[in-house]
């Protein structure tokens, strides 16, 4: 990369405007979507590209993660949503008009905002001297980890005690977010799972008012007939799963 | 004109910024309720994107975060796949009880 | 590459050698893809001709029909390009490109020798792993752009299978990144290298299983028999590509071919020895010959090796295929959580462990030395020597931060933690 940038010192902004562009334009294309598939793969397009900003600003790893636990898990679990419940009408969803108008309002207004503040501030609108020495520099996975078990080595170099004491790594967060990851793994199971305990009560019950219902008109045989009747269609119907059609 | 400017954090906030508020305006705008969730990772994203830009060497090797930076973006990843795991399940649930997925219809706690 | 283009061209340190060094790592890259395609298509045919007592092949391009793939890419191309009326037609026309470039996109950080890659990336092994996974998106998209119920349910299955494999995958990854200390593939390769005791794979009995854990769901990852629920003949017409024909369902293929040998050559570098061969021979002649010839000489070699071990990977996946019945959907999620989840854990924690008491390795038991250990970052970093120290200290002690501020680099010997300098990354 440092080679590169001594060869072509426009490289870095090459890249920058191609990833940058890709994932703005498919952020635009998430939102003014309307079919829900198209915008989970813009969005997947979109988040991958912002894994490329990762890399071009030395952040490998974070990168790396970003393609694998958010592109390759996480999205790939909203697809799975999505075709779970992508049923025709659904799948096209309008937005009313007013919606549209208070969103874009609101949300010009932030980017206003925020953009004011992204190139507000002097520091980080100046571009600084970066030597070589930084640029290759971009070996942070060992850091990293050792951080998350509580170690930081890039923090050794200053010489304070504060922020010795202060940057003295991510355990606590790293052990936290593990259990959080437990927690949620069994919650997700829990109520994601089928319902056919629930189901079957719910036959159940529905069966004990029809013995009911019968207890009670017993001497109506009429009455029992056509239930029996309407009972035999719905059955009919139901063992059959569309899917075996045609 | 752009290509001969030097990247600096700012750039970055930038699209950070315009991720952020698409993903804003889609959790505003989106009925489906796996349109809102999209808006939320991209939310996460744009966020994510800042604290990137702070921890980078690259960009601005004085008073940058440095590790912090990229340990935080690792936790936001995380917890965004924790999020999308929840949500998921809300959804499905909900979906199951309501045979929707339109957020408008999911009023049944409105007082 | 690039200085040496430069130099031919005679204009300096100019970015034109730049282009030129990516396009031509690119278009062999695309080679290894189409051109591998193109012969493990042939071999699928001949072993599951040779296992099911056929012949195979035998009449386009002599005796062997060898040429029987080029003759059926031509057929595919002359075929017509149908789309079905239900279909989404841009992400159906989409899909094979998405993942075809998703399993290209993997050997930009697959090093085939020592130096010998298209872009150093310092977390090679994640980068890999991840946009192999990105993959699933092509399977996805086209069974449900497909707008059939079978292409539905085929992608329907690969997704749950995927993201359920991903995990075993990674926590076996995970094992050769720990010995090795380094994320970097080029590294880890060459920390294998010399006698084949020094192969991951022999380390300890945890590694052993862990290889294997690590090929099975490498296997189910890429979507393989006995593994391939998502394009199940028997149950799903084709699954995923039911819809498709031409060109694009060749794509299809293309992709899939490409990353059963990004994920062998995965495993042999992690595992095998990478591009270095049972007994050092390229070594011991680049060595010989010395210089710059020597090393090209050595780096050829180990292409070679590198080359046959994904060949062997993949061969030995064909074997699978045609030997072993098709799962059902409940016994492959069955499989992945309920035995290669707590397998590869149990591999994990017996390797670290295993580390950590400094057991004998295979190599150590033939009297070689462990693992050569390098002092971290000694190049391209400006870190007090402190800095370097930190991290072989192992355990935290109570005030790390205040002892190594007294410690010296030179001092330290990696014991716990092994800290390697990527060396490749700067070549």
């Amino acid at each position: 990369m440092d080679l590169i940038a001594v060869a072509w010192p426009y490289w870095h902004q090459f890249f920058f405007i191609i990833f940058a562009t890709i994932a703005i334009g498919f952020g635009f294309g998430v939102l003014l979507s309307k079919n829900v598939v198209r915008m989970a793969f813009y969005l997947v397009l979109s988040l991958g590209s912002t894994a490329g900003l990762f890399f071009l600003a030395g952040a490998e790893f974070v990168g790396a993660m970003q393609l694998m636990i958010y592109v390759g898990g996480t999205l790939v679990l909203l697809i799975f949503g999505v075709m779970l419940t992508a049923q025709k009408d659904f799948i096209n969803m309008d937005t009313h008009t007013q919606d549209w108008i208070l969103a874009t309002i609101v949300g010009g207004s932030l980017l206003m905002v925020l953009l004011f503040g992204a190139f507000g501030a002097e520091d980080w609108r100046t571009p600084q001297d970066i030597n070589d020495a930084h640029v290759s520099a971009t070996k942070e996975a060992t850091p990293l980890g050792l951080a998350l078990t509580g170690i930081r080595v890039d923090t050794l170099g200053e010489s304070t005690d504060a922020v010795a004491d202060g940057k003295s790594g991510y355990l606590m967060p790293f052990i936290i977010v593990s259990f959080h990851l437990l927690v949620v793994l069994i919650g997700a199971a829990y109520m994601a799972r089928t319902k056919k305990l629930s189901h079957a009560t719910d036959d159940k019950s529905s069966r004990a008012k029809l013995m009911l219902f019968k207890m009670e008109h017993e001497e109506e045989p009429l009455e029992e007939a056509k239930y029996v009747v309407t009972h035999k269609g719905k059955s009919a119907l139901n063992p059959l799963d569309p899917n075996d059609e045609d | 004109m752009l290509l001969i400017g030097t990247v600096t954090v700012s750039w970055y906030l930038a699209v950070g910024a315009v991720l952020f508020v698409l993903g804003a305006v889609c959790m505003a705008t989106k009925r489906n309720l796996l349109g809102v969730l999209m808006g939320v990772e991209l939310v996460l994203n744009g966020a994510n994107m800042n604290f990137i830009a702070f921890g980078s060497k690259v960009l601005r090797p004085e008073g940058s975060l440095g590790l912090d930076g990229q340990l935080i973006a690792l936790f936001v990843i995380v917890l965004a796949a924790a999020e999308a795991a929840v949500a998921l399940a809300i959804a499905l649930n909900f979906y199951n009880n309501h045979n929707t997925v339109d957020v408008d219809r999911a009023n049944e706690l409105n007082g | 590459m690039a200085d040496f283009i430069n130099n031919i061209f005679g204009i300096g340190d100019s970015w034109v050698g730049y282009l030129i060094a990516a396009l031509i790592a690119a278009v062999l890259i695309l080679h290894v893809v189409a051109v591998g395609a193109l012969l493990f298509i042939w071999m699928e045919r001949k072993i599951s001709g040779r296992i099911q007592d056929r012949l195979g092949p035998t009449r386009v391009g002599g005796k062997y029909g060898w040429l029987q793939t080029l003759a059926d890419g031509i057929k595919l191309i002359a075929k017509e390009d149908i789309t079905p009326d239900l279909a989404d037609r841009f992400l159906f026309k989409i899909a094979p490109y998405v993942g075809l470039a998703a399993s290209y996109a993997a050997f930009i950080a697959l090093p085939f020798a020592d130096g010998v890659v298209a872009q150093h990336v310092n977390t090679a092994v994640f980068f890999v792993l991840a946009v192999l996974g990105l993959e699933v998106f092509s399977v996805i998209l086209a069974g449900y752009a497909s707008g059939s119920k079978w292409s539905l349910f085929g992608a329907m299955r690969e997704a749950a299978q995927v993201v359920s494999y991903e995990v075993p995958l990674g926590m076996c990854v995970v094992v050769p990144v720990m010995i090795c200390g380094t994320m970097n593939l080029t590294t880890i390769g060459n920390m294998q290298a010399g006698l084949f005791t020094n192969w991951l794979v022999f380390n300890d009995p945890f590694t052993f299983l862990t290889a294997i854990i690590y090929f099975t769901c490498a296997t189910a990852g890429v979507n393989r028999a006995p593994f391939d629920l998502a394009e199940a003949e028997s149950e799903l017409v084709a699954g995923f590509h039911t819809e498709y024909s031409g060109l694009r369902w060749s794509l299809f293929f293309m992709a899939e071919y490409s990353s059963m040998f990004v994920v062998s050559a995965l495993a042999s570098i992690l595992f095998f020895g990478g591009s270095h061969g049972p007994i050092p021979v390229g070594q011991w002649i680049g060595e010989t010959i010395g210089g710059t010839w020597g090393l090209n000489i050595s780096r050829i070699i180990g292409v070679g090796n590198l080359l046959l071990k994904g060949l062997i990977g993949v061969t030995v996946m064909m074997w699978i295929r045609w030997t072993f019945p098709r799962l059902r959907i409940d016994q492959v999620m069955t499989m992945c959580l309920k035995y290669c989840v707590p397998l590869a854990a149990l591999g994990f924690i017996g390797a670290t462990t295993w580390q950590y008491l400094d057991l004998p390795t295979a190599n150590s038991l033939v009297g070689n030395p462990r693992y050569e250990k390098h002092e971290m970052w000694t190049e391209g970093v400006e870190v007090t020597p402190a800095a370097d120290a930190s991290p072989a200290s192992g355990i935290p002690d109570p005030e790390p931060h205040q002892e190594d501020k007294t410690a010296n680099a030179d001092s330290v010997t990696v014991k716990t933690l092994p800290v390697s300098v990527v060396k490749g990354g700067e070549r």
